[in-house]
């Protein structure tokens, strides 16, 4: 499969094998066999909703926590048992747990430990130069906006020069405004400087356009993992369908290089035969007015609701006894009640095999 | 139920978490253990001595007394301090608070500097008022002393009663004196219970007050039996027979507590109730007001300002104060650090690795605290001239007494510190290559700074003032400025007494201010 998206041979920078923590004993897994690969310089994304699992995996990778089963290997060396100062790994915490009695220069020069006198004074002042916060460098954390601390979280994680950093939802706790710069920023900044990082995040946006390749994690176990545009256009569950941005489940029976639906006939991305649902993003649809010549042969329903959002427009049809979900251009003219036809524009995926509840 | 992790506990973590708790259990053990080496026939004898039965009676007519009295008193202060709309009750509460931190003897010195033939109080009133001793004496001295336990706890949960509860019942047709006994007062029996028994502890430890005023309880008789009468079988059981009081105290208030649910129902936060006007009723309780500050405050305080001035500067120079304070701090400073070193470790262990050994653990450094000081004393030298001869008589021990005696008070202060360092702090520093306990010294000890320090000071200024464990496990000839007041006092040589009474006084307002800041 594409799942790796580096050359076979290559030591991968973070291999994780069956990873399996359960907080209490005899209960139920946190983190249930997860297994993945990073390249060296990649950005990996664990995608899900909050208490999947994602980062007590995270914390595994750190060392954090002990995993109880399953194997952590960093650039071809087993770290399972590693403590974590041992493993060299950067760590980004949520809340960016700095240091409150210590200034922005003395938190960043805080892991240089090896270095000493001018090379550790260039060290601090390069990193701080690379995120743009020489000027606060004599200030305490309490004095920092939401954003610098977060600059200065990620500059104490790489000033000891890690290959890996691990990000624990990093932009959350900044205001939509700055999240998007600064997520930018510090894309730009780890590719720059070549570190790999692993990404936790329950953000869709922020995981499909940060990261290189991303796994989709349901109740402690990664249900896909790919780049974006596979994952998202190619979702293999409904669940990764689902969490990706709205999209229309529909039950069918696949034909082969088609299926029959409630919709009609559907082509398929892939060939499919027997039971299967089957998932329809709301912009592979389209409305217009219905034709009076077509009809039983167009697919005729009725806008129940509109929800304009100015870069797009989104409507929800009834469609007998199926509601779906549309999107449309800003200047799209259908309101409420008005009888529309529903175009579909693009190939289904199968998200299920077999007999589903139904959406 | 808490979940229980299953992160282990590290090693050296746990060793001296238990270590710790041995210091205080290990005492005890050698307590029973001397106890036990009596024949059976004298054993028989001890036990059924009817002078137990007297000192037992006494003790609990005490105990009892002070309780019931000091809950007349401090119930009353509670609600006019919170629920009325009398002035300055910041100010009142303060001054009725204050009482907590004067030592039972400088109250006993504070009373007997004013009756008599030679008291001021005679003097201004041209008549001889009776110097307080006794039964009466004790009860009269232990409940100005100990009433503001019960009158803090009381406040605290009269101010944090839903007033919603108290307004039904007035809709459901209920006048207000009928609220108070039917919706109040039950409410308040978990403050009760919790007041109940540190008054309890504090009258069952007391040594001060029965020994100045002569009223024989356990305490007193086991300081008489191990200083004059020098028989320490029979010392060794009249501990454990107060032990057994204490833990009976301990365990009655746990079973009370057990069967008690009064958290509020519901959610939303609750009001503020309303507060009462008091109308024609404002001056008498004034009156009632200042009927603590001036038993517990005034007269302490014009006693010492009196004395002081009576002061002997002639044939008597200051040195010995000075002598005695250093004395003094030369056993407390140790013991405030000792404190906080110990501290650290069990408030770690109960805030990062919640369990039940680790709250087992905390318990322990309690029940250090809860243990009379004298039976504690008395284990100790029992211990020492066991397992330690070396440390009997030793400056040492007296240390290791405070310390471990004391240990409750140092607890707390680290561990809100503690709560206020995320432990996240730990594992960036571990993350950028630190090993556990680096780590916990860079990212984690500096927070704490001020806790610490916090439970160094109320250990320091707690040891200064403590009389029983000095009194028995202090070198020989080697006075302290509690040990002089008692000495003073109980020979009725009262302008000698005076400048060490003003210290000490002037340490427990240090030690108010002090506990003020942290509640902050």
């Amino acid at each position: 499969m594409m799942e790796t998206a580096f050359t076979k041979g290559e030591i991968p920078l973070l291999r994780v094998e069956g990873l399996t923590k359960r907080y209490l004993k005899g209960g139920p897994p946190v983190v249930d066999g997860v297994s993945f690969e990073v390249a060296p310089a990649e950005i990996f994304a664990l995608l899900g909703p909050s208490g999947c699992g994602k980062t007590t995996t995270l914390r595994l990778i750190a060392g954090f926590e002990r995993a109880d089963e399953g194997r952590v290997w960093l650039m071809g060396q087993e770290v399972t048992r590693w403590p974590p100062e041992r493993r060299g790994i950067g760590f980004v915490f949520q809340d960016y747990a700095l240091f409150p009695h210590l200034s922005v220069w003395e938190n960043v020069a805080f892991g240089l430990r090896h270095l000493k006198g001018r090379e550790r004074w260039a060290r601090v002042e390069e990193v701080l130069g690379l995120v743009g916060l020489t000027v606060f460098k004599d200030r305490k954390p309490g004095e920092l906006s939401g954003g610098q601390q977060q600059r200065v979280a990620l500059a104490r994680a790489i000033a000891p020069g890690p290959r890996l950093v691990l990000l624990d939802e990093p932009f959350s706790s900044l205001d939509a405004a700055l999240r998007q710069t600064t997520r930018d920023e510090v894309r730009a900044m780890l590719k720059q400087a070549g570190i790999g990082a692993v990404l936790v995040t329950h953000d869709q946006e922020e995981a499909l356009s940060f990261a290189d390749r991303l796994a989709v994690m349901r109740g402690g176990r990664l249900e896909q993992t790919g780049t974006p545009e596979e994952v998202y256009l190619r979702p293999r569950t409904p669940f990764v369908a689902q969490f990706l941005g709205r999209t229309n489940l529909i039950p069918g029976e696949g034909r082969g290089g088609w299926a029959e639906t409630p919709l009609g006939r559907l082509s398929l991305v892939e060939e499919a035969h027997g039971p299967v649902l089957l998932s329809l993003r709301p912009e592979g649809l389209g409305l217009a007015a219905p034709l009076g010549h077509l009809g039983e042969r167009q697919l005729e329903g009725v806008v129940v609701a509109r929800e304009f959002k100015g870069h797009d427009l989104t409507y929800r049809v009834r469609l007998g006894s199926r509601e779906l979900t549309v999107q449309e251009g800003p200047e799209s003219p259908f309101r409420a009640g008005d009888r529309v036809r529903v175009l579909v524009r693009a190939k289904a995926v199968v998200v299920g095999q077999g007999r589903q509840e139904g959406t | 139920m808490a979940a229980q992790t299953l992160r282990p506990i590290p090693l050296p973590l746990l060793a001296v978490a238990l270590l710790v708790g041995l210091g205080v259990l290990l005492p005890l053990a050698y307590l029973g253990l001397r106890a036990a080496q009596a024949e059976p026939g004298q054993l028989v004898e001890i036990v059924l001595r009817p002078r137990n039965l007297q000192l037992l009676l006494n003790t609990l007519a005490l105990l009892l007394g002070v309780i019931a009295l000091t809950t007349l008193l401090a119930l009353p202060l509670a609600w006019l301090t919170s629920r009325t709309d009398l002035r300055g009750r910041r100010l009142w509460t303060l001054l009725l608070t204050l009482p907590l931190a004067v030592p039972g003897y400088v109250g006993v010195f504070g009373f007997f500097g004013a009756t008599g033939g030679s008291g001021w109080l005679s003097g201004l009133l041209g008549f001889t008022w009776p110097r307080p001793t006794g039964y009466l004496g004790a009860l009269g001295v232990l409940t100005l002393f100990t009433y503001p336990y019960l009158f803090l706890n009381l406040r605290a949960a009269l101010l944090g009663l839903d007033s919603a509860l108290e307004e039904s019942a007035r809709s459901l047709g209920y006048r207000g004196y009928q609220v108070f006994f039917r919706v109040v007062l039950p409410q308040l029996r978990p403050a009760l219970y919790a007041g109940w028994l540190l008054v309890g502890l504090h009258v069952l430890g007391d040594f001060g007050v029965v020994s100045l005023v002569r009223f024989e309880t356990f305490s007193y008789a086991i300081y008489l039996q191990y200083s004059s009468a020098f028989d320490r079988v029979y010392a060794a059981w009249l501990s454990l027979m107060l032990l057994l009081l204490t833990g009976s105290l301990l365990w009655l208030e746990a079973r009370l507590l057990k069967n008690l649910s009064l958290s509020r129902v519901g959610l939303g936060s609750s009001r503020l109730p309303q507060r009462t006007p008091l109308g024609y009723g404002a001056l008498p309780a004034y009156a009632f007001l200042l009927l603590p500050v001036v038993g517990a405050l005034v007269v302490p305080l014009v006693s010492i300002g009196y004395w002081v001035l009576q002061y002997p500067s002639g044939y008597l120079s200051w040195e010995g104060v000075v002598q005695a304070l250093e004395n003094s701090a030369r056993a407390s400073a140790p013991a405030a650090l000792l404190s906080a070193l110990m501290a650290l470790p069990l408030a770690y262990l109960g805030v990062r690795y919640p369990s039940r050994l680790a709250r087992a653990l905390e318990r322990v450094a309690y029940l250090g605290y809860a243990t009379p000081p004298l039976a504690f004393a008395l284990a100790l030298i029992f211990f020492s001239l066991r397992g330690a001869p070396f440390l009997y008589q030793t400056l040492a021990l007296l240390v290791l007494a405070y310390a471990l005696h004391f240990l409750a008070e140092a607890i707390g202060p680290v561990r809100s510190a503690l709560y206020q360092a995320p432990p996240r702090l730990e594992e960036a520093a571990r993350s950028l290559g630190f090993g556990p306990f680096q780590a916990f010294f860079r990212a984690t000890f500096p927070l704490l700074r001020r806790g610490m320090l916090a439970s160094m000071a109320l250990v320091f200024l707690s040891a200064m003032k403590e009389l029983p464990l000095t009194f028995l496990l202090a070198p020989v000839g080697y006075s302290t400025l509690a040990t002089r007041i008692w000495g003073y006092t109980s020979e009725a040589l009262f302008a000698e007494a005076a400048p060490y009474a003003l210290l000490v006084v002037l340490l427990s307002a240090g030690f108010v201010g002090l506990l003020l800041t942290q509640e902050r």
